[in-house]
């Protein structure tokens, strides 16, 4: 199952050129980007690790992409995501977030449905991945 | 219409043929020859460097559109010569006529030491030369005394490791940053016999000479025109007379001098105003230096003496 989360989910995966006028456009605005990755792809999994620091004071897409391709090198077989933050006064919060990269297996979702007291259903959510420990999720050793 | 298919070439046509002049003209690249040959006074073969260089990305441009692709020329450049020669000065010039011609993309400088590219301790300085690099990226990266990256007397310096990243790069990501290292002549010249991977990624070397005594006066004028001064006839012959005498001293830099003096020289007239306060000062009486200002100069003082 294809995760999707965050801006432009509902198109293909982007191309490097497209992430870079992507990042070009924050960096127009005044954002700095952060480079965020996780194995672990429920929805709710706020909290992604952070490659590196957020990435201040950048003029082009190129320095952003550099780090990505780095990233990739180490975590290639996890999600990864840029988020663009905006520091000026009264956002001062995460502007654009976009995934640049995901496993090549995504094995998907199981529902729980879980009775309770009159004939309730609760629902959970659970990642087929996520049975097994951080860092072995998609392949990795 | 042609022009948009030309820049897209996808159009197999038109482009074969490219007007020169009006893709100069479009390009605003004269303009910036032209304030660089204005402003900075002297420098022969250093403008006749930029404007080979000029000529050759303008061409380099145009065969992109004709589809007669070759690989991005190497744009690294090394500025030596002596202090206050106008390294600086000319790298940021530089910075813009490789923005008008389209191969950096945001044509910003960023101008660093040893300091912000080697780190403190270990695994300090890879972080922090990325981190330069990253916000350089676009640009130009103008790295000012680049000979103190290396140490020799040190083996464990950090130096070298932020040497291999900056090659690493320099190497890779040809179109997306152009570094200039400057620096005095001979320590350059030592710092790439020790390190000839940067040597001979550097495609053009080029030589600041010293400035004559007559380039100086004209800097000087140029930067008192700036400061809303000027000399009284009397004070630029006595200050020509400076020229020659600091010269000859040690620890002599060029246009850094100049400024120096220029500077003390206003802090003299400033006194020399202060110092009668029952007047009445004229527009004229607070813009001119006069003789006195120069000629209170240590510098004389020191070739009486002797």
């Amino acid at each position: 199952m294809r995760i999707t989360q965050g801006c432009f989910s509902f198109l293909p995966d982007l191309t490097d050129e497209q992430i870079a006028r992507q990042v070009q456009y924050c960096l127009g605005n005044g954002w700095a980007v952060n480079i965020e990755f996780t194995d672990d792809p429920h929805p709710r999994n706020n909290f992604w690790e952070m490659w590196g620091l957020p990435m201040f004071d950048l003029r082009d897409a190129a320095g952003v992409l550099m780090e990505l391709a780095e990233c990739r090198k180490v975590y290639g077989d996890r999600y990864i995501r840029l988020s663009a933050f905006d520091s000026s006064h009264g956002w001062e919060s995460v502007r654009l977030s976009f995934i640049v990269n995901r496993p090549k297996e995504e094995p998907g979702f199981r529902l729980d449905r879980h009775e309770v007291a009159g004939r309730k259903i609760r629902y959970t959510t659970t990642s087929y991945a996520a049975g097994r420990p951080e860092g072995r999720r998609y392949g990795g050793s | 219409m042609s022009t948009l298919a030309v820049t897209q070439g996808v159009s197999e046509a038109s482009t074969r043929q490219v007007d020169l002049r009006q893709e100069f003209n479009e390009v605003g690249v004269g303009e910036v020859l032209d304030q660089l040959d204005r402003e900075l006074i002297g420098l022969r073969p250093v403008k006749r460097r930029i404007r080979e260089i000029a000529s050759l990305l303008l061409i380099e441009r145009i065969r992109k559109r004709m589809n007669l692709t070759s690989d991005v020329p190497t744009l690294h450049m090394s500025f030596t010569g002596n202090p206050g020669t106008g390294k600086t000065t000319v790298a940021l010039r530089i910075a813009s006529i490789l923005h008008r011609l389209g191969f950096v993309r945001s044509g910003q400088v960023v101008s660093v030491t040893r300091d912000e590219l080697v780190g403190q301790y270990v695994g300090h300085t890879a972080p922090k030369t990325k981190e330069v690099l990253k916000k350089a990226m676009g640009g130009v990266l103008f790295i000012d005394e680049a000979y103190y990256l290396h140490r020799p007397d040190n083996e464990r310096d950090y130096g070298q490791e932020a040497i291999e990243i900056l090659l690493q790069v320099m190497e890779s990501q040809r179109e997306d940053l152009v570094v200039i290292l400057a620096g005095y002549g001979d320590r350059m010249d030592k710092f790439f016999a020790s390190n000839p991977g940067f040597r001979s990624r550097i495609a053009h070397h080029i030589d600041f000479p010293d400035y004559s005594q007559g380039e100086l006066l004209a800097i000087a004028d140029l930067m008192l025109q700036d400061m809303n001064y000027k000399f009284s006839p009397d004070a630029r012959e006595a200050f020509m007379r400076y020229i020659s005498l600091r010269k000859t001293q040690p620890l002599f830099s060029n246009a850094r001098s100049i400024r120096n003096a220029l500077d003390r020289m206003r802090l003299r007239q400033a006194n020399r105003l202060v110092a009668d306060l029952d007047r009445v000062l004229t527009n004229h009486d607070v813009m001119s230096l006069e003789a006195s200002d120069v000629l209170a100069s240590r510098v004389f003082r020191k070739a009486s003496g002797e």
